[in-house]
């Protein structure tokens, strides 16, 4: 049993959800599976209030999606039974998977974010166990021409501003929007990103944005993955200029910043578009620390072989001192450092394909699961 | 009252209470959507594993009447008298 202290790491795939734990990040015990058979696209570790809430979005190819809670690390789970997300009557649509569980700040306990497919953004004030959708988004004139990337249509990438007002969401092939008001109206933010298979390679959106995210300390300063194209801006995505330059491929899914230190970013290159692999097939982190002006490359711990790829919610970090860097590849294999990139160790393999990480510390004991896909379900 | 039996899989038995069938009270015929909803109103849960919220049958679950799969009747409008059954079945489907 796990004490205070000890890390949890959250592990979704494409048959299931595994949960690991670590007194140090560096000895892990790994139980599961969860949900087994059912596709795990997005997790959410929620450590405010006082307890830790694992929120699970679930998708089974015959039952459908769904959204589950565990506030006993994974010992059992509760669904809310009308459904966490749910189409309003009106809309004529219907979820389809959940990609993304985004806990809000520190200040702002209660409130989560969802980002789903259908192209959908919603926002939930009781710790996710019912979520509004943000109409904003939804009736926007642009979403008609909204495309959906290979994995589907769906809004991937939610980025709170410290403020609440400011929020942008990425999707892929929709680009960057955001709010200044909250979520109430949205413009998309996409000048300078390239959309070279459009044939105006510079739309005012339709970009495939593959991830965004935020500069803890720099106010205003975020980081795109693009579908070739890596990128930054500093005036909150008004403008966005290319930081590819070091890289040994301009491709990939992931776009990890650190949790309060200015100008670190990590992203996992993949060659792309014909060979979908790590560049030679040899897997590596790259991280900046100069808000991209150069790159590091990482591969301490990591195989010297690799032709799986990983997705761009299969990595994360987590807000430790020095921070944490946890990412999963579609060949089922997990890898942790615990010192911002510099060392990689496994911490687990042969698992089906990774579809998202997310790792967190915990202060409450942590029961192991049973281990058995029948782990208690509250429905 | 003759009641229609709706006969769930042992997957989705946890969600209407352990049971493994269900009776819509009914006198005359109903529709299959008239039963699922009769059925299903006590467990909202079991319910979205049916039908999405349009109310559309998902994709991979097979409902039959009298052996025949509704897809190939009159869908979730296929009318079910008295004392018939309706079988549910996830189809064999993914990898």
């Amino acid at each position: 049993m796990a004490t205070a202290e000890s890390y949890v790491l959250a592990i979704g795939t494409k048959k299931g959800l595994w949960l690991a734990t670590s007194p140090d990040r560096k000895d892990w015990s790994v139980t599961g599976p969860h949900f087994l058979m059912s596709e795990v696209p997005s997790v959410g570790i929620d450590t405010r209030d006082g307890r830790t809430r694992i929120l699970v979005g679930v998708r089974s190819e015959h039952w459908g999606p769904t959204v589950f809670h565990s506030d006993d690390l994974g010992e059992t789970w509760n669904e809310p039974e009308q459904g966490a997300i749910r189409f309003p009557e009106g809309t004529e649509a219907a979820l389809e998977r959940v990609w993304q569980i985004h806990p809000d700040a520190e200040s702002r306990p209660g409130v989560v974010w969802a980002g789903c497919e259908p192209i959908s953004v919603w926002k939930s004030t009781d710790g996710g166990e019912h979520f509004e959708l943000n109409r904003g988004l939804w009736d926007h004139p642009h979403r008609g021409e909204w495309g959906a990337g290979y994995g589907g249509a769906a809004a991937h990438s939610i980025v709170i501003d410290p403020s609440g007002e400011k929020v942008h969401v990425a999707m892929s092939t929709g680009g960057v929007y955001r709010s200044l008001d909250g979520g109430s109206s949205w413009e998309p933010r996409n000048k300078g990103i390239s959309a070279y298979f459009m044939p105006d390679p510079n739309p005012e959106f339709g970009q495939c944005v593959h991830k965004i995210a935020a500069d803890a300390a720099v106010d205003g300063r975020l980081y795109a993955q693009n579908h070739h194209g890596v990128y930054r801006s500093d005036d909150d995505a008004d403008n966005w200029e290319s930081i590819a330059e070091g890289l040994p491929a301009d491709f990939g899914f992931v776009m990890l910043t650190h949790p309060r230190r200015a100008g670190t970013a990590w992203v996992i290159p993949l060659k792309a578009d014909g060979e979908r692999i790590p560049p030679e097939g040899k897997l590596a982190v790259h991280r900046t620390d100069d808000a991209g002006a150069s790159w590091k490359r990482l591969d301490d711990g990591l195989p010297g072989a690799e032709y799986n790829s990983v997705l761009r919610d299969a990595a994360c970090v987590d807000s430790a001192e020095p921070a944490g860097v946890y990412f999963g590849t579609r060949g089922g294999s997990v890898y942790a450092s615990a010192d911002e990139g510099e060392h990689f160790a496994e911490v687990a393999s042969h698992l089906p394909d990774v579809l998202c990480v997310r790792a967190a510390s915990v202060s409450q004991a942590f029961i192991p699961a049973s281990g058995l896909p029948g782990a208690a379900v509250n429905a | 009252m003759a009641g229609i039996s709706v006969v769930l899989p042992s997957v989705l038995q946890p969600l209407a209470g352990g049971q493994p069938l269900l009776t819509a009270p009914a006198d005359s015929a109903v529709t299959v959507e008239g039963v699922l909803d009769l059925v299903t109103g006590d467990y909202p849960a079991l319910s979205r594993r049916l039908r999405d919220e349009t109310g559309a049958v998902r994709r991979y679950v097979n409902i039959y009447v009298n052996g025949n799969e509704i897809r190939r009747l009159q869908g979730l409008a296929t009318e079910v008298s008295p004392g018939q059954e309706v079988l549910i079945i996830q189809s064999v489907a993914g990898g």
